[in-house]
Order: C-alpha cells, then sequence, then structure tokens
C-alpha cells in the first residue's frame, strides 16, 4: 500500500480502510461504563463536569499575560474566565500520564509522528503536511468549542447527560462537522 | 505536589503561633489543619487524579487511535459512539441519582442556538483534520503519537484566536437563539426520573442495534 501511495502520489491518493487496523484493548461499553463512573466521581468529590477543552484556553490565557499581559486582559473571554493553573489544567496533564501508562502496560506505547493510517493514505514524506493539518485542526476545534461551550467531553459526554438541549444540539453538529470533512480526506 | 501542600501548612503555622492568645478560635484552626490539604491543593490533587483515571480509559477504550476516530467520522468503526453513549447512560443515571440525595449540583450549560451549531460544525472539521479532540489528543500524545503535540499547539493558538472574537461572537451570536440552561426536564412534562430512565433507555437500544448491526 505505501508503494502504491509513493508510485501514485502526485495523481490518486491510496485506498484505506481504518478497520485494517488494531481496534480498542478493552471493550468499548466497559471503558464507556467506567467513564461514566468516573463523572458521577468528579461530580462528587470535585464538583466538576469532565472537560478539556477549558485546560487549552486556561494555558493560552497564562501565555499571553507572559506575552502582552496588557492585551491579554482586555480580552473579553480571559475577563470572564482568568486564565490559572487550576483542576482543568491538571486534569489535562493527568491525561497524558494515564494514557502513558495504559499504553506502557498493554504494549501499545506507539512512539512515532506519522499515524499508520495516515502514512498509507499521504504517503511516508508527508510529516510535514501532518504537523500543519493537526496543528490547523486544533486551531478549528478550539475556536469551536469555545464559541459552543465545549467539547466531545464537555458537551459530549458531560453535558449530554444531564440533558442539557445545547449539548445535545454541539454533540451532533461536531459529528455532522466531522463526518463531512473525513469523507472528504479519506473517502474521496 | 508537595510544593502546594507544604506552603499552606507552613504559613497556618506561623498564623497560629502570633495570634494563639488574641484569637481563639485559631487553636481549632490549629488542631484541624495538618490533616487536610488546602482546598486549592486538593482541587489540583484530583484534577491530576481524576485526570490519570481518564487518560488510562480514553487509551485503554482505543478512541486514542488516530484510525479509530477517523474511523468513526467515516462510519466504519463506532468504537467512539460506543464509548461516548456508555459513559452518557450511566452517567445519565448516576448523576441522576445523586442529585436526589442532594448530593452533587448541576453544571448546565447554556444553549445558545447560533453558537452550538456554528461552534459545533468548525469544531468537527478541526475533529476530523487532527483526528483527536481535546482529551483523546492528550491521551494521544501520552501514547506516544507525537503528531497530537501539533494539535494541542493548535488548540492553544486557537483558544487564544477566540479570545480575540470573543466580545464580538458574545455580542453578535450568543443571544441569537439564547433559550438559557435549557434541558429535556423543561420540554417534558413528565417527572425527572421518568426522563432520566426514558432518555437512558433510549440510548440503550441505539447500543443494542449498534452492537447488532456494526463490526466494531
Amino acid at each position: 500500500m505505501i508503494l502504491q501511495t509513493r508510485f501514485l502520489s502526485t495523481t490518486v491518493l491510496a485506498e484505506v480502510n481504518p478497520l485494517e487496523y488494531s481496534g480498542p484493548a478493552w471493550s468499548p461499553y466497559l471503558v464507556g461504563a467506567l467513564i461514566g463512573v468516573l463523572s458521577m466521581l468528579t461530580f462528587y468529590f470535585s464538583n466538576k463536569p469532565l472537560g478539556a477543552s477549558t485546560a487549552y484556553a486556561r494555558a493560552a490565557g497564562m501565555l499571553g499575560n507572559l506575552a502582552a499581559p496588557r492585551h491579554t486582559q482586555r480580552l473579553k473571554y480571559f475577563q470572564d474566565n482568568p486564565p490559572k493553573v487550576g483542576w482543568e489544567v491538571m486534569l489535562v496533564l493527568g491525561v497524558v500520564l494515564g494514557a502513558f501508562l495504559a499504553a506502557w502496560s498493554g504494549n501499545e506505547w506507539t512512539k512515532r509522528l506519522l499515524p499508520p493510517m495516515w502514512q498509507d493514505r499521504f504517503g511516508t514524506d508527508s510529516g510535514l503536511l501532518r504537523v500543519i493539518v493537526a496543528f490547523g485542526g486544533g486551531i478549528l476545534m478550539a475556536f469551536g468549542a469555545r464559541m459552543a461551550g465545549g467539547c466531545t467531553s464537555g458537551h459530549g459526554i458531560s453535558g449530554t447527560l444531564q440533558l442539557a438541549v445545547g449539548s445535545w444540539i454541539a454533540a451532533i453538529c461536531f459529528f455532522i462537522g466531522g463526518i463531512i470533512t473525513a469523507m472528504l480526506m479519506y473517502a474521496v | 505536589m508537595s510544593t502546594t501542600t507544604e506552603k499552606p501548612n507552613d504559613t497556618a503555622a506561623t498564623d497560629t503561633a502570633s495570634h494563639d492568645t488574641t484569637a481563639p478560635h485559631a487553636k481549632d484552626d490549629h488542631d484541624k489543619q495538618p490533616k487536610p490539604l488546602s482546598a486549592a491543593g486538593r482541587s489540583l490533587a484530583l484534577g491530576v487524579l481524576f485526570g490519570i483515571v481518564f487518560g488510562f480509559l480514553l487509551q485503554k477504550g482505543g478512541v486514542a487511535k488516530f484510525h479509530v476516530l477517523i474511523g468513526q467520522l467515516l462510519l466504519e468503526d463506532f468504537t467512539v459512539v460506543k464509548v461516548m453513549l456508555s459513559a452518557v447512560v450511566v452517567g445519565m443515571l448516576g448523576i441522576h441519582t445523586l442529585h436526589r440525595a442532594n448530593m452533587v449540583e448541576y453544571h448546565i450549560k447554556p444553549t445558545r442556538l447560533a453558537s452550538n451549531v456554528i461552534g459545533g460544525l468548525l469544531f468537527g472539521c478541526g475533529f476530523a483534520l487532527s483526528a483527536y479532540c481535546p482529551g483523546t489528543g492528550a491521551a494521544a500524545l501520552g501514547q506516544g503519537n507525537f503528531d497530537a503535540i501539533a494539535m494541542m499547539v493548535g488548540m492553544v493558538a486557537g483558544s487564544y484566536i477566540f479570545a480575540e472574537a470573543s466580545s464580538w461572537i458574545s455580542r453578535n451570536l450568543d443571544p441569537i437563539g439564547d433559550k438559557g440552561k435549557l434541558t429535556l426536564f423543561d420540554l417534558f412534562p413528565q417527572s425527572r426520573t421518568a426522563v432520566t430512565v426514558g432518555s437512558a433507555s433510549l440510548l440503550v437500544i441505539v447500543l443494542i442495534v449498534l452492537e447488532l448491526t456494526t463490526i466494531r
């Protein structure tokens, strides 16, 4: 498949099938149920819903305070949400560590820049393209998450389980936008 | 973590020493101090702890994998939806029960139709481009997918760009279709328990259909 990509790289992209690559280590229902229990614990012990995107906004505000403090402090979002190292930032740092422990214990430590499916689709020399696309994706996600009020965890899990109407609308829109873009990138 | 636990104890010790004779309640504070962490330190420690569990579960659930997320968006691999809906069913019933027992508060985000829809679609586009979301991207980095670093740096940049636009968005877009903290409880006349159990049952049916009809 790699040969095919390199041979045809200027004309056609290789076809890829996501089911050819390794699946989850544990049952998705078990993992989901345990995340549900975890959300009960965060509500009870921390009085906070699980959510990941706020941490990046906190980091952005803290960097802004270092580089251009007066300008950063004038922005409405940072006035409403003063940037600081809080529960949300620690949660995301914990996620990195917890995923490392899971990958290490399950022999799934990948240690690579290009995900195999991306490489089979776009070629072994597509490192720069991958970095640019992932960076651009991050920008769009952060902007969209802040505008919609949360991300896949904040709206998609914590909001929907409280039966919030806006969270259900946002979560469905995440998938509509994602499906259209992914189809254009991988299925055309 | 050790620095955050030591600091409050130090200041508390000097405080109680200087006020010991004048303030009668200071002694009580001193008696309470050595055992618990300060509120802020406890919050940070719990954040890391819950994060480690969350990251561990995300990785074991396969949702930190590039092809599992793209597979979901291509409607080939339904792992992501199975994980999310299972979490929602358990959390929905669990948090409703805890709320009835007055043990937790709800944290409802407001429904603002224009911002929810436009922000949601932009998020979805970025979701497919990076193949990670803000939580699973952090898990992907922990798993050794170094391209997740580019996505995380992009998230920080995108958050700042949003902050630049936040004043305009809150004036021009947030008011469109602003319904406040609307929930299904407001839309259905039935009791909260009935609405919760009904919604959870519906999601269980969706999960059963997915299990019967999907390859993964």
